[in-house]
């Protein structure tokens, strides 16, 4: 498979890449490169190259996962290139193709879709109050827990219509408009995506010795949500 | 609009802001950590302002939380994004008012792109209607919420109870303001002031009485970065970019930190409390965090309305300091009430401003 050809197919990719001169601006105002070991040039270079190879291994890298998406990087440019968009079209690719397994940070998109893609379909909303558990969020603080244990009366005391009928923040969304979600999924491609991510990550899972069990490799979701290697900083 | 004069000179800067009648999108992250501020910004279009503006009940989220952490494809976003533009086309709405920043890049990014590539927008017009029947209009007018309070700022100047003026020293509040990577750093010309200067938040803040603090990592990113806050193991990278900024703004002794957007207010209000927490490091005065406001509460503040209404008691970073040097009016004991006034637990405070 020619890789660059497949990436050209994204709109995105098509848009943020014109012409690198690989000035390095990108890389002097991202804030990813500050903290990881990493450097939208040299992805924006290499992509570039059309090299098959090293684009593959991009597809299986830590790297591409490291940027935080703030598009800092477009307002620079000197050429409109955005390598921020590049990274996008790079990690849609790497989970239609299962490379993200590769990769610790990769890995993650397990968790990510566990909560946040679910979330969507079934809730229509990205994140819940229910998601913030105090263990899973300890920099809420105790503020953030006395919220989560008073879910109700303090959504309630500031006007929100928490779980209601209507209008109003936090409102259930009617089955009607959840149920044109799920249809648009189907169509779109959504539930594709979702299943490339389940399907590979169960063989890595297996690969790794994490054994399926009653809540799909729990396990495993625990494990990439919570493993950091300590490899990834420029320290 | 005839531009002349310095408009005409900063006429790149300037954004068409439509004037009434909003289709109001709300914000996943806004309705889960400042839902009174959501709840502030319809009171005052509605009520103070007199304006129309209507929430439809079948919106949803734009997802673009998922599409950022790259679990949502392109295609479907478009096409949720379409069906939002439909309820409002349906409903006979032509200006959106978009209370997330998220939503709001992600709006303009489609739109954007439906203009350079038209055979996606045809793409989406099919999914859309196979999926849900619907059909749709793009919107006249797209604002961000912080674009609709910057247009009327003057007028809720002119109904204000309080001005950002410290009641101690008879001095402007200093007050640092952090824009959202999203609202303008994309696509410069759909913010107000566009990337290099942008104007949305220093135009309420001078307007009710404060003062700007310019710092050097005024524009740095908060440091949400999508999957590296969503995922604890990546979280190293969301802290140090807010301690990155935090000191930065330090030695200019801010009263306040302002945000327009829906992770940011959270990030720096949450991260000062895990930096004092880690470091013992504060970086308020006189052993106090720094505040840190949205735009409606500090809209809402500045109205006179109760800062428990406001939602103000969902914060980490206590916002008593400032509430003390504007000299509002407050109940303290009412801080943790419920909406009847009872009880309803208490927070053991360890954090920032204790």
């Amino acid at each position: 498979m020619e890789l660059y050809q497949e990436l050209t197919k994204d709109v995105r990719f098509a848009e943020g890449l014109n012409s690198c001169m690989n000035c390095g601006v990108c890389t002097a105002i991202c804030p990813a490169a500050e903290f990881y070991d990493y450097d939208p040039r040299i992805i924006t270079s290499i992509v570039q190259s059309k090299d098959n190879k090293k684009i593959e291994e991009l597809l299986k890298s830590e790297t591409i996962w490291y940027c935080g998406e703030c598009m800092s990087c477009k307002t620079r440019c000197p050429r409109g290139n955005t390598p921020g968009l590049i990274i996008m079209a790079l990690r849609s690719l790497s989970q239609d193709l299962g490379c993200f397994t590769e990769s610790e940070k990769g890995r993650q998109q397990l968790a990510i879709k566990r909560v946040i893609g679910e979330n969507i379909v079934y809730r229509g909303y990205c994140v819940l109050p229910e998601n913030l558990v105090p263990e899973l969020h300890p920099e809420q603080g105790p503020v953030g827990e006395w919220i989560y244990k008073n879910k109700e009366a303090v959504y309630e005391r500031v006007g929100a219509n928490y779980n209601g009928e209507g209008e109003g923040a936090l409102r259930k969304i009617p089955k009607k408009s959840l149920d044109e979600i799920y249809r648009i999924f189907e169509i779109t491609g959504g539930f594709d995506r979702f299943d490339k991510i389940e399907h590979f990550s169960k063989i890595k899972a297996e690969s790794m010795g994490f054994q399926e069990d009653k809540d799909d490799y729990s396990d495993y979701v625990n494990h990439i949500y919570t493993t950091n290697s300590g490899k990834h900083s420029r320290q | 609009m005839k531009r002349e004069g310095k408009i005409q000179v900063w006429q790149d800067y300037q954004k068409e802001i439509a004037d009434d009648h909003y289709f109001y999108v709300r914000s996943c992250i806004r309705q889960n950590f400042f839902p009174g501020s959501e709840q502030t910004f319809l009171k005052i279009l509605r009520t103070e302002l007199g304006k129309d503006i209507y929430e439809n009940p079948h919106h949803t989220t734009c997802s673009g939380i998922g599409y950022h952490s790259d679990v949502v494809p392109f295609d479907t976003i478009q096409t949720i994004v379409a069906r939002q533009f439909a309820l409002m086309t349906e409903a006979g709405y032509k200006n959106l008012a978009v209370s997330c920043i998220t939503s709001f890049g992600i709006y303009n990014e489609i739109i954007e792109t439906w203009k350079e590539f038209p055979v996606e927008l045809e793409k989406v017009r099919n999914f859309l209607k196979k999926a849900t029947g619907r059909e749709f209009e793009v919107p006249q007018n797209v604002a961000h919420a912080s674009d609709v309070v910057y247009k009327f700022r003057n007028d809720i100047a002119a109904r204000k109870k309080y001005s950002l003026i410290n009641q101690h020293t008879g001095e402007p509040l200093k007050i640092v303001e952090h824009i959202g990577c999203h609202y303008s750093k994309m696509f410069p010309s759909k913010g107000v002031g566009g990337a290099e200067f942008p104007h949305v938040l220093v135009g309420m803040i001078e307007s009710w009485g404060g003062e700007v603090i310019d710092y050097p990592e005024r524009r740095h990113c908060c440091g949400f970065g999508f999957r590296q806050y969503l995922v604890m193991s990546n979280r190293g990278y969301s802290i140090s970019n807010s301690r990155k900024k935090f000191e930065s703004m330090e030695p200019y002794k801010p009263d306040a930190i302002l945000c327009n957007c829906p992770g940011c207010p959270m990030f720096l209000d949450r991260w000062q409390y895990v930096i004092e927490e880690m470091e013992g490091k504060i970086y308020g005065q006189n052993g106090q965090g720094i505040p840190v406001l949205t735009y409606e509460e500090l809209a809402g503040l500045v109205l006179g309305y109760d800062p428990w209404d406001l939602g103000l008691q969902m914060h980490q970073t206590n916002v008593e300091p400032l509430l003390e040097k504007i000299g509002i009016r407050y109940n303290p004991d009412l801080k943790y009430a419920g909406k009847d006034g009872e009880m309803i637990g208490k927070p053991i405070m360890v954090g920032c401003g204790c």
